[in-house]
């Protein structure tokens, strides 16, 4: 995995601290043109991993990277499924089972399942999640997707139902179709990992809040730091400056301290925001190696 | 181990599910949905008993609580059958939709001394009840006014075909967004005496109000205001915000921030300067076992559970409280729907060149008095 990964929440109106802020960056990043800048700066440093969720404007961004293969050669996507409010809006306008059907493609199996009444079945479920992730995976066709995150809100929903199946449904396709490693984002780490060594995950990739106030760390930072230490999976530390809770250099020294961490993802929206992050992970990683 | 059913599973009843499921207390017996896929794919792949029929579950199953998120049309009826199961409740908001019943469940509720609770979450945010904290300490001086906004892009088109786009389900912005905003604002100041000058505002729906205006007046001389608009596609999700002015500041407060403007500083002890003092929600929050979409989410469930254990029945957001928000709601709805007079701006003007010609008259008269008393 690469070392630093680069995240969308400041291209879509997302912050985690400040409603006005996050209404700032919406209305800075309103073009594509915007958006697209910022990714350049970016890739040019030297960051060549995009996390990003579903959200339909990515499928524009998607184009563009197509579109220019040459000047991106080493560019990769790393998705984020499902968007959630895409699917929280459908549900509230169409119910449950409306809005799965309105984002399926409307062809044969599909029109078939829901006409002779869906069962239950594990195959049934797993060829309706599969196209499902098919569906969120088509804007990335012909594009580098090495890691496909299932995003927090469903992994914790799954999580707390205990339905911890899906989790195998979800890791088995990205394998199959897309030879792809599954990746959870969650809010809850040690509980999701007891989850996902019962159903045969193995070592899994597990994108999490990872910050020296423990904020959104479930079971407290304490615990979260022995987990990191002792247990057998593969760390994305996210919301490490805590949405700008802790200044940058003592939040990166928090998670560069910790070895097992593979991996950081951050956002930001200038080039001087994105250089200082990078060259303070780059330098806190080396010294720590070196020490 | 408190057992738990769950009756209804929309989003807040998948939502509540997966929260119960999560908490060391309690033990999930039985979840009921009347649309047979949902409920039978999550019992199997939860492994918890899936019924379509209510009745059937609480005749069944031997429970301690129940959660009912089943469209508003339906809390009342199965409210009052689970309280005659002698159970605790946690129901969705808003209560009910025939005031007269929710007051009576209330009373029963408090009879029986059953946990009763709603889910106003937005009592539970860390900001809004530091908020809470800090007008209960009148740092504001004596507040004047108080406003609060809920905006979101829930209905941006015509086609509704959900329980949310009936009126005789329980849909509409009313019941859906501004319950919230009128339930918060009862938090923060208390329940209003009067309401007026209500619009109903329909946008894109055919047969429930697309957005919610409203003023309120409270005893003692606050006056309040009500905005709702669940059509507002510039918000991503729901957003909720309140404004409370007094004589000695101002407070704006967000689910993120709470932005706290003093005129006086010396006396008040909570750290705060004159001028701008913000507080963010990474300080305010308390942490939770479980997390799904907010710690407000997983923080009422647990509040729930916790009274039930230690066996108190006074939540932080009552039947009671939910009935009186049902109340001002009704009261909003009743002021929409009367014929009052409003001042057409014709009018004013007529009238007032009327007045203002008798005006002139008064005093060309009284001035020609005073000269020649002089």
């Amino acid at each position: 995995m690469e070392r630093i990964l680069f995240g969308d929440n400041q291209f879509f109106g997302v912050n985690h601290m400040s409603e006005e802020k996050a209404r700032a960056q919406a209305m800075k990043f309103q073009d594509l043109s915007a958006i697209i800048e910022v990714l350049d700066i970016a890739y040019d440093e030297g960051i060549r991993a995009f996390m990003c969720t579903t959200h339909t404007r990515v499928g524009n961004i998607c184009d563009h990277i197509r579109a220019h293969s040459d000047r991106y050669k080493d560019f990769q996507f790393y998705p984020c499924m499902p968007y959630a409010h895409k699917y929280a809006d459908a549900v509230t306008e169409q119910g449950i089972l409306g809005a799965m059907r309105s984002f399926l493609p409307n062809e044969g199996i599909v029109g078939a399942l829901f006409r002779g009444g869906l069962s239950v079945a594990r195959k049934d479920v797993e060829s309706l999640a599969g196209m499902l992730i098919d569906a969120e995976m088509k804007m990335f066709h012909d594009l580098k997707t090495p890691v496909i995150f299932l995003q927090n809100v469903v992994t914790d929903l799954i999580l707390g139902l205990g339905a911890k199946e899906a989790f195998r449904i979800f890791a088995d396709h990205v394998k199959t179709r897309y030879n792809a490693e599954p990746g959870f984002i969650s809010m809850n780490v040690p509980r999701l990992l007891d989850a996902l060594e019962a159903c045969g995950i193995d070592n899994p990739i597990v994108c999490a809040n990872m910050n020296k106030i423990g904020f959104r760390m479930c079971g407290g930072i304490g615990l979260y730091e022995r987990t990191i230490a002792a247990r057998r999976f593969r760390p994305i530390a996210m919301s490490v400056l805590a949405s700008g809770a802790i200044p940058p250099r003592e939040a990166i020294e928090y998670v560069c301290r910790q070895p097992e961490i593979e991996s950081i993802v951050f956002g930001a929206s200038s080039r001087s925001n994105i250089r200082q992050t990078k060259t303070l992970i780059d330098s806190l990683t080396l010294a720590k190696s070196a020490a | 181990m408190i057992r738990i059913a769950i009756l209804g599973l929309g989003k807040m009843g998948i939502s509540h599910q997966s929260i119960v499921g999560a908490h060391p207390d309690a033990e999930l017996v039985a979840i009921c949905d009347t649309t047979g896929y949902l409920v039978d794919l999550l019992g199997k792949y939860t492994s918890v008993k899936a019924y379509t029929d209510y009745r059937k579950l609480l005749d069944t199953e031997k429970l301690d609580a129940v959660f009912i998120a089943t469209p508003s049309k339906y809390h009342a009826e199965m409210v009052r059958a689970a309280l005659d199961a002698n159970l605790h409740v946690f129901c969705e908001k808003p209560f009910c939709l025939d005031v007269a019943e929710g007051k009576a469940l209330a009373a029963l509720a408090e009879e029986k001394q059953r946990v009763n609770q709603v889910g106003y979450h937005y009592r539970f945010v860390g900001v809004f009840c530091e908020l809470k904290r800090l007008l209960d300490l009148n740092v504001l001086g004596a507040i004047h006014h108080v406003r609060a906004e809920a905006y979101g892009p829930v209905v941006l088109r015509s086609k509704g075909v959900t329980w949310r786009a009936s009126r005789s389900e329980g849909g509409g912005c009313l019941n859906d967004y501004a319950c919230h905003a009128i339930d918060l604002l009862q938090y923060l100041v208390g329940v209003p005496k009067e309401v007026s000058g209500t619009v109903l505002n329909r946008i894109f729906s055919g047969d429930v109000e697309d957005e919610v205006y409203a003023n309120l007046s409270y005893d003692g001389g606050l006056t309040g205001e009500i905005a709702a608009n669940w059509s507002d596609e510039s918000f991503r999700k729901m957003s909720m915000k309140i404004s409370v002015w007094g004589t000695n500041g101002k407070i704006v407060a967000d689910r993120q921030e709470l932005q706290i403007y003093i005129r006086n500083a010396s006396g008040l002890s909570e750290g705060l300067n004159k001028g701008w003092n913000v507080r963010y929600t990474t300080d305010l929050t308390d942490e939770v076992w479980f997390y799904l979409r907010g710690e407000e989410y997983s923080a009422q469930v647990d509040h729930f559970l916790q009274a039930i254990k230690e066996g108190w029945t006074d939540t932080r957001s009552t039947f009671r409280s939910a009935s009186a928000t049902d109340l001002t709601a009704l009261a909003m709805v009743t002021d929409a729907g009367k014929k009052g007079t409003p001042i057409s701006l014709d009018n004013v003007i007529s009238a007032k060149s009327a007045s203002a010609r008798l005006w002139t008259s008064v005093q060309r008269l009284t001035t020609r008095n005073s000269v020649t008393t002089n």
